[in-house]
C-alpha cells in the first residue's frame, strides 16, 4: 500500500499529433479508490498504462510510496492490474493463473495454495480451479483476472474498464462485489472507466479527463453537483446536465432565461448585464401542470417513461432542456406545463470559456 | 386460420448439400491416399510379384525384400539418417533464427518494415540453382562442402522467410494484453515471451516447423549440388533412380513418404488448438 503522486506528465505517442497525457499532475492518498473517468481518447488509459510501466512518458514524474518509478519496468513496480480483456493466460489452469504472480515473485507453494484458495473463495471460483479460462464464462475469466490482481499484496491495484465486457445485469453486481473487495483490501486503486455511473459509485474521488488533462478532480458527489466546467456536467449525469443561454439583468438579482425572468442567487451580482450560461440537472427541476410563482413556462415535446421517473424534453423559447419529472406526473406533448428551478441547484458557466463562474 | 403447407426444400436442399460435402471430403481424402497406398503396395511387394499381371490391389503377400534390398543398397542408410538430420537441423535453426525476426515483425513498428517483409520474400525469388553453384564454391573453401552443416545452412535459408512471415502472424494472434499481464505480475521481457507468449504461439509454429521439415526433406538441387559422399534421401535416390530397378524406385518413393507422414502426425497435435478453444 502506498500513496501515488504523479506530476506533470507528458506523453506523446510516435506519430501522433497532440499529446495523449497534457501535463497530468495528480496525487492520490494511501488507500484512497481513484477513478479516471473521460471519453475514449482523453489519455486516461495512457495514464494508468504509465502508471503500470506499460508506457513511459516523455517528460514528468511518478513515484509510489515515496519511490520514484517513473521509468521503472513493471515488473519492478510491486504492482497488480486487471485488464479490460481479462488477458488470462488461456493455456494454464485458473489455479496457476491466481498464483502466477506469487510465483514470478517466489513465494514458496503453501503459501500460493493458501492465497489462491483465500482469492477463489473470495470471488467464488473454487470450482472452477481445475478448469482452463476456455471453460469458463466471460463474468467468470474476469473474476479469474481480479482473484490473481489481488492474490499480489501490490501497492497499487490497477484497473482498466474490468466491468466493459460483461453484460448489464452481471456488470452492476460485479460492481457492487469489487467495491465491497477493493474496501475490505484497502490498496491504493486506480480505476480507469468511461461509464459515469462506475465511476460515481465506485470511486473515493474521481478525474474526469479530456483530452489529455484532468478537468476535474473531486469526490463523486461534488463532481456530480458542481461540475468545474460545462464538459464535465455534460459527460456526467444521466441525461447530462442542462445548458440553457441566459442574461444576468441590469440590477443583477433575475436571470432572464429568452422572455422569461428567473430569481438570481446573490453570487450573480457582479455579473450584472452580462450572458452567461446556466447549468441545471434534469432531476433538479420541478414541474407543475399549473402556475404558481416563479415559475416558468414550457411546451412539451417529447415524453419518455423511464419507470422510476418520466423523462420529458421541453422547449422553452426555443432552448430545449430535459426534465425529470416524478413518474406521477402525467403530460403529453404540445401541452405547457411550468418549471421550477431552485437557486441552489442552479450552476453557472461563463458562456466563452466554459468554466464554471466563481463570484468576483 | 389453417396452417399454411410448410415449404421443405430448403431443409431437404441442406440436406443435399451435407451429403455432396461428404462425398467431395471422401473423395478428395482417396485422392490423397491412393498413391500413398499403391507406393506401400508396391514396396512392400516381393520383385516378382509386381510383374504378375494383373496387379493385385490387395496386400497379398507381403514382404519386405525389395525395402530391406533397398535399405541395405549402399548410402540409403546413411542417407536417411542426413536427411534426419538436415530437417531436424533446419527446423531448428530455422526456429532460432525466424523466431525472433517473427516477433519483432508483429510487436513493433519499425521504418521500412514493409519493404523488409517483401525482401526476406527475394530468397525465395532465386532458383537454388542459382544459389546453389556460388554456395558450393563458398563451402568449398570453407571446408563444409559435402557435410549435412552445409546442406543445413541451405536449407535454413530457404526456409527462413516463411518462418519468419508465418511466426509473425502467429504472435499477431498472440494478445498484447496478455503478455503485458506477464510483466506486471513479474515477468521480465524473456520470461513473458518464455511463460507466456510461446506457449500460446506453440500450434502456430508447430505448423511453420512442419513446413521447414517438410521442404527439407523434399528438396532435391541444393542438397545434390551441395554434397557428394553425405547426400540427404532424395539426392541419393535421384541419384541412383535412373539405374536401378523398378522396385528400387517404389521402396525409395516410400521410404521418401513415410518419415515426413509421421512428423506431420506428431506435429499434428500442436496444429488443432490444444487447450480446448483457439486462442484467446
Amino acid at each position: 500500500m502506498a500513496d501515488i503522486s504523479i506530476s506533470h506528465l507528458v506523453k506523446t505517442y510516435p506519430g501522433g499529433a497532440d499529446r495523449a497525457t497534457d501535463d497530468v499532475s495528480l496525487a492520490i492518498k494511501d488507500g484512497d479508490f481513484t477513478v479516471l473517468l473521460g471519453p475514449s481518447g482523453c489519455g486516461k488509459t495512457t495514464l494508468l498504462r504509465m502508471l503500470a510501466g506499460l508506457e513511459y512518458p516523455d517528460s514528468g514524474s511518478i513515484s509510489v510510496g515515496g519511490r520514484d518509478v517513473t521509468y521503472l519496468p513493471p515488473n519492478k513496480r510491486n504492482m497488480s492490474m486487471v485488464f479490460q480483456s481479462y488477458a488470462v493466460f488461456p493455456h494454464r489452469k485458473v489455479r496457476y493463473n491466481i498464483g502466477f504472480g506469487l510465483q514470478m515473485a517466489k513465494v514458496n507453494s503453501k503459501e500460493i495454495e493458501r492465497k489462491v484458495q483465500w482469492a477463489a473463495d473470495l470471488l467464488q471460483l473454487t470450482p472452477y480451479l481445475d478448469r482452463l479460462p476456455a471453460q469458463l464464462s466471460g463474468g467468470q475469466r474476469q473474476r479469474v483476472a481480479v482473484a490473481r490482481a489481488i492474490v499480489m499484496d501490490a501497492d497499487v491495484l490497477l484497473m482498466d474498464e474490468p466491468l466493459s465486457n460483461l453484460d448489464a445485469l452481471l456488470r452492476l453486481t460485479f460492481r457492487s462485489e469489487l467495491k465491497k473487495i477493493v474496501k475490505d483490501l484497502g490498496t491504493t486503486t486506480v480505476y480507469v472507466t468511461h461509464d459515469q455511473s462506475e465511476a460515481l459509485s465506485l470511486g473515493d474521488q474521481v478525474a474526469v479527463m479530456r483530452k489529455g488533462r484532468i478537468a476535474q478532480l473531486g469526490d463523486p458527489l461534488d463532481v456530480y453537483d458542481a461540475p468545474a466546467d460545462k464538459f464535465v456536467g455534460g459527460f456526467i449525469g444521466s441525461p447530462p446536465m442542462n445548458f440553457i443561454s441566459a442574461a444576468v439583468t441590469d440590477s443583477g438579482d433575475a436571470l432572464r432565461v429568452g422572455d422569461q425572468n428567473l430569481h438570481a442567487p446573490s453570487m450573480l451580482r457582479s455579473f450584472a448585464n452580462e450572458d452567461i450560461v446556466l447549468g441545471v440537472r434534469a432531476e433538479n427541476i420541478g414541474v407543475a401542470t399549473d402556475r404558481s410563482s416563479g415559475d416558468i413556462p414550457a411546451t412539451v415535446l417529447v415524453v419518455e417513461p423511464m419507470g422510476s421517473s418520466v423523462l420529458l424534453t421541453v422547449d422553452v423559447d426555443g432552448q430545449s432542456i430535459k426534465v425529470q419529472a416524478p413518474p406521477t406526473f402525467r403530460t403529453s406533448p404540445h401541452q405547457t406545463i411550468w418549471l421550477t428551478f431552485s437557486p441552489n441547484t442552479m450552476r453557472f458557466y461563463d458562456g466563452a470559456t466554459s468554466m464554471a463562474l466563481e463570484a468576483k | 386460420m389453417s396452417t399454411p403447407t410448410v415449404d421443405t426444400a430448403p431443409l431437404r436442399r441442406q440436406r443435399r448439400n451435407r451429403i455432396y460435402l461428404q462425398i467431395a471430403c471422401v473423395t478428395i481424402s482417396i485422392f490423397m491416399l491412393v498413391p500413398i497406398y499403391l507406393i506401400s503396395l508396391a514396396a512392400l511387394s516381393t520383385r516378382e510379384s509386381l510383374n504378375e499381371f494383373p496387379l493385385s490391389l490387395l496386400p497379398t503377400n507381403i514382404s519386405f525384400d525389395t525395402l530391406d534390398a533397398f535399405l541395405s543398397s549402399t548410402g540409403i542408410f546413411g542417407a536417411l539418417g542426413n536427411s534426419v538430420i538436415v530437417g531436424i537441423g533446419t527446423v531448428l535453426l530455422s526456429a532460432v533464427l525466424g523466431i525472433p525476426g517473427g516477433y519483432a515483425l508483429a510487436r513493433f513498428a519499425f521504418p521500412g518494415k514493409e519493404p523488409y517483409q517483401l525482401f526476406l520474400l527475394f530468397t525465395r525469388a532465386l532458383p537454388i540453382v542459382v544459389l546453389s553453384v556460388p554456395l558450393a564454391k563458398l563451402f568449398l573453401t570453407t571446408n563444409i562442402y559435402d557435410t549435412t552443416y552445409g546442406v543445413i545452412l541451405l536449407h535454413t535459408s530457404l526456409a527462413l522467410p516463411t518462418t519468419i512471415l508465418i511466426s509473425a502472424s502467429v504472435f499477431l494472434s498472440v494478445p498484447v494484453d496478455v503478455e503485458e499481464a506477464a510483466r506486471i505480475f513479474g515477468c521480465g521481457p524473456l520470461g513473458a515471451f518464455a511463460r507466456v507468449v510461446m506457449p500460446m504461439a506453440l500450434p502456430g509454429l508447430a505448423a511453420a516447423s512442419i513446413f521447414t521439415f517438410v521442404m527439407s526433406w523434399n528438396e532435391v538441387l541444393g542438397a545434390s549440388i551441395l554434397t557428394l559422399d553425405h547426400r540427404t534421401l532424395p539426392a541419393q535416390v535421384l541419384t541412383s533412380l535412373s539405374d536401378s530397378p523398378l522396385a528400387y524406385r517404389f521402396a525409395g518413393g516410400f521410404a521418401l513418404v513415410i518419415p515426413s507422414i509421421i512428423f506431420i502426425a506428431f506435429m499434428r497435435r500442436y496444429l488443432t488448438n490444444m487447450w480446448g478453444s483457439t486462442i484467446r
